[in-house]
């Protein structure tokens, strides 16, 4: 069932719950089949739980798409140094808000998917770093946190299986840049945040200078299903590449907007027409950005063909990241978008890296001024050229993240950017 | 250098076409600079931990998909290693652009200007002309408290300054607030730096015109200014320091590095007292005083004058020696006595608290305030007086034969000082009130205008360069020690500083054997085990 709206083509593994408040109980979610996986999980050996997630092909829903099990695998064996696990629910990236609901609807299954996390790396404590705003998800996962430790689900002695599993809810305040894995690490440790020079990566050296294992909330929810069907059965949604489901968020312009579970490798254009109910008053679609604000916007055209796996929405020209997808259609004003997404990058870089702190201020200020029409033509290149500069030159990629939304509409929507600075002409206002 | 064997503590790995081997462990910067490579940084010192975030370093490294921070990447085996290649210096380049999106360019007016690691980056690799079209923002001028004073605009947000502050005072009193460009350095409390016991080094360390010194402000500019390498003299620590003057005047004190004594740092105590090495009161010429007549005049009437009054003195020399005089100087002194047949030589210095600094091991600003105290005790001078460095005088005033007086004004003394002594010999840099009465007041050079050593208190003897020009007829303690030892006993006198110094290893077995060239900028440790007493 998605949120709020549900359609039949969905695939409801994590969203089964959504909207029934009865799930977020310990006990409403023991009587929906709850805990059986963690159970299950504990029964087998932290190696049978890796194998099992890497068997599935799960892909870390954070963005990146990293596989999971691979990534649970380069935790040290050795237990000379404390592990963690941080479950980044630091929400942030514009467009996305499926980690908001599962917090809200299931938070058991995420302390479930945490536990066996925890289990299968030898982490013997759990963060979750929560975004600052989330303050009714917050609540409704720290009851949902006191609750699995009177239940004895957490604690010294996990389920009767002499584990020890604790786990910490830490509220963060509000910044995009406390999501990116390092910086999450340095908030969580009480520092600025900001990100880390790596290597050493999390793996070796990580939160309190610890080995340390970070994933998405959607990530550690699709993990219980896994462990309690296999492998194999995750594999019979998505793609060879992309398996299994996802959430999508999808939000513009179409009539339902709202989260979706759907098998990767959904058709673009049919998650837009068909399960949102297409776009409002009959209006022709402009473009979508299928990933969040720092991927390559998707003209109409591209949109035509698109399929939402990790290497199909590559191929469209794009990338999948969390599966936000805004739609815009052709009321949007495509300079006006880009120069939001713009600011908002120059308002989150933590101001660390030089290209970063001056590159993103830089890049919506001509933005701005193309859109106020004292632009020129040449400012085009220099925004081309600044965002080239301002890629891969930085510790982490929030400075990246300028360059896809700059250069791929004026790659597309070029007459756009020429109309306001020839003729002082908006395109696309209504 | 490229090798043969490869040890397992080193490494071997090409930088610009250059095959190097290195100890593990270096970072690409350091194995740069090791073969004379620079390549640009700021958020990198030395000193310091290194955050890799001024992105200035990038390398490109083969087989490496992004430019590598040079100052984090440690080297690899058989790594091929491109600091200038056309990606690493487009991309420097582009960083640079960065950096003067919102400078100033006040350069006309900025205290950096000459030594700015800004001006030089973007003169060798900036572009020729730049794009900004919109309007600089704007932080203005913030006082840090102290000797410190911030110009926001001018930063280029390295941090060296927040991290001097934590991982070397231990007092975290800076910080960066805000995020994106309106990232600025900025004090917690109003009390900024006021408090802090080691801020000036973050003037030192700011490659930019951001922090400055409000005693320096505007008074010279870099270029005009010259560098001669000297050691602090205001406590036994005898950091490493560049006197930097200009019309015969010091206008700073800058920390030169050893790594055996400073590191890159000294303290705000030392730092501020440069002054007193410009005073203004200062004796000028030989003035012998007969009678109830003063006379100046020149050195060979004054040493000759000198001479008759001390033939076939007996009762022997009581003398006073300020252990801010140089090693040679003291050793005259001690030389001086023998000749008159033996002695008590007295030291006074003033103690202050130690101060250290925690994050460099071995470094504090130490009791004794005065640089040369170890000297004077290797020499079997006694110490008088008290912490204030006054007192003791009680030793030598019914003394019936010689009084010697070294550069201890003796501000304390009483009117009759010496009134009993066959003669009073005040060798002296600047007038004295309780000296007036001396029979001989001999200009003497302070260390900032002579060659000579210190020895700081870990028995390390480092060498100085005269830096001014004496005043008037002024010359080197041990030059007219020297010289008058020499007219009573027949021989030479020495005549450079080297001489004094090879003398002064004749009579002190800790110095036997040094040279001036073993000690040159380093320093050399005297001929014995060392125990670090703490003062």
């Amino acid at each position: 069932m998605g949120y709020p709206y549900s359609h039949e083509k969905e695939v409801p593994i994590l969203s089964k719950y959504f909207g029934d408040p009865e799930a977020r109980t310990l006990d409403g979610w023991k009587a929906r089949g709850g805990y059986q996986a963690l159970k299950k999980a504990l029964e087998m050996t932290p190696e049978q739980v890796i194998d099992t997630v890497k068997d599935s092909g799960l892909r870390g829903r954070g963005g990146a798409g990293f596989p999971t099990g691979l990534k649970w695998s380069f935790m040290p064996k050795d237990k000379t140094k404390a592990h963690y696990l941080l479950c980044n629910a630091d929400e942030s990236e514009p467009g996305t808000f499926k980690d908001r609901e599962l917090l809200r609807w299931v938070p058991h299954l995420l302390i479930e998917g945490c536990a066996i996390a925890a289990y299968a790396m030898g982490a013997e404590h759990i963060y979750i770093y929560c975004r600052g705003e989330f303050f009714e998800a917050t609540q409704v996962l720290g009851r949902a946190v006191e609750d699995a430790y009177e239940d004895g689900i957490l604690g010294e002695d996990a389920m009767g299986s002499g584990q020890k599993i604790d786990l910490t809810v830490h509220v963060g305040a509000g910044a995009y840049i406390c999501g990116e894995e390092t910086g999450l690490m340095s908030s969580l440790e009480g520092r600025r945040g900001e990100p880390r020079v790596k290597p050493p990566f999390p793996a070796a050296v990580g939160a309190f200078g610890m080995p340390t294992t970070i994933n998405n909330v959607e990530t550690l929810c699709a993990v219980p299903p896994i462990i309690e069907n296999g492998g194999e059965w995750y594999r019979q949604w998505g793609t060879e590449k992309s398996p299994g489901t996802k959430l999508f968020c999808v939000s513009g312009h179409v009539n339902r907007p709202g989260n979706y579970e759907l098998p990767l490798g959904f058709p673009l254009k049919d998650l837009i027409h068909d399960v949102c109910g297409g776009i409002p008053e009959g209006r022709a679609l402009k473009a979508v950005i299928p990933g969040g604000s720092s991927v390559p916007l998707l003209s109409a055209e591209e949109c035509e063909t698109c399929a939402l796996s990790y290497e199909g929405v590559v191929e469209a020209g794009s990338m999948l990241g969390c599966a936000s997808v805004i739609v815009m259609d052709e009321s949007t004003d495509i300079v006006h978008q880009v120069m939001r997404m713009a600011s908002f990058y120059a308002h989150e870089s933590c101001g660390q890296c030089t290209p970063c702190r001056e590159g993103t201020a830089w890049v919506t200020k001509i933005l701005r001024r193309i859109e106020d029409g004292r632009g020129t033509e040449e400012d085009l290149d220099t925004l081309i050229e600044l965002t080239d500069q301002m890629t891969g030159t930085t510790i982490c990629v929030l400075s990246d993240s300028v360059s896809p939304p700059v250069q791929s509409s004026i790659a597309k929507f070029k007459d756009e950017y020429l109309a306001l600075i020839r003729r002082g002409e908006r395109m696309g206002v209504t | 250098m490229a090798d043969n064997g490869q040890s397992p503590d080193s490494v071997s790995l090409t930088i610009d076409g250059n095959e190097i081997t290195v100890p593990q462990g270096t970072t690409l910067l350091q194995a740069a600079q090791g073969m004379g490579t620079e390549v640009p940084h700021y958020c990198y010192h030395p000193g310091l931990s290194s955050p890799a975030m001024c992105r200035l370093c990038l390398v490109e490294v083969e087989g490496a998909p992004k430019l590598l921070p040079s100052c984090t990447t440690t080297v690899a085996p058989d790594q091929v290693v491109h600091t200038s290649s056309e990606k690493a210096h487009r991309m420097r380049t582009g960083v640079l652009e960065f950096y003067l999106v919102n400078h100033p360019l006040d350069c006309p007016i900025c205290d950096q200007s000459g030594e700015c690691e800004l001006q030089d980056y973007v003169f060798e690799e900036g572009r020729e002309h730049g794009r900004g079209r919109e309007p600089k923002r704007v932080f203005g001028r913030d006082d840090f408290g102290g000797d410190v004073l911030f110009y926001g605009d001018r930063c280029v947000m390295c941090t060296r300054c927040v991290r001097f502050l934590n991982e070397m005072e231990n007092n975290p009193l800076l910080s960066v607030v805000e995020r994106g460009n309106r990232s600025v350095i900025d004090t917690f409390f109003d009390s900024g730096l006021e408090d802090a016991e080691w801020a000036g080094n973050v003037v030192d360390i700011c490659p930019v015109g951001a922090l400055v010194s409000k005693d320096f402000l505007h008074k010279a500019r870099a270029w005009d200014l010259d560098h001669t390498p000297s050691i602090c003299h205001s406590c036994s620590q005898g950091c490493n320091i560049d006197l930097h003057t200009r019309d015969n005047l010091v206008h700073r004190m800058k920390p030169r590095h050893n790594h055996s004594v400073n590191g890159h740092w000294i303290c705000d105590y030392g730092r501020g007292r440069y002054e007193s090495l410009n005073r203004g009161d200062r004796l000028d010429a030989p003035v012998v005083r007969d009678g109830g007549h003063t006379t100046a005049m020149g050195w060979n009437e004054a040493l000759e004058a000198v001479v008759d009054r001390l033939e076939g003195t007996d009762g022997g020399v009581k003398a006073v020696v300020s252990p801010s005089w140089s090693n040679e100087d003291l050793g005259g002194v001690a030389n001086f006595v023998a000749a008159l047949g033996g002695g008590d030589v007295f030291y006074r210095s003033a103690k202050g608290e130690e101060a250290p600094l925690p994050g460099f091991e071995g470094l504090a600003r130490r009791e004794d305030l005065a640089p040369n105290t170890r000297g004077a005790e290797l020499l079997g001078f006694e110490r008088v007086g008290d912490a204030a460095g006054s007192g003791g005088l009680e030793r030598l005033a019914d003394h019936k034969g010689v009084i010697l007086v070294l550069g201890d004004s003796l501000p304390d003394a009483p009117e009759d000082f010496g009134a009993a002594a066959k003669a009073v010999i005040y060798l002296g840099a600047h007038t004295s009130a309780a000296l007036g009465s001396a029979s001989f007041s001999l200009p003497v050079t302070t260390f900032a205008e002579q060659e000579g050593t210190f020895t700081n208190h870990d028995g390390r003897v480092q060498r100085f360069w005269p830096a001014l020009d004496a005043p008037g007829a002024s010359r080197p303690a041990w030059l007219i020690l020297g010289a008058t030892v020499a007219a009573l006993k027949g021989g030479d006198g020495p005549r450079s500083a080297d001489q004094a110094f090879q003398l002064l290893g004749q009579r002190v077995a800790a110095y036997e054997g040094i040279t001036y060239e073993d000690v040159n900028h380093s320093g050399a440790v005297i001929n014995e085990t060392v125990t670090v007493t703490g003062d």
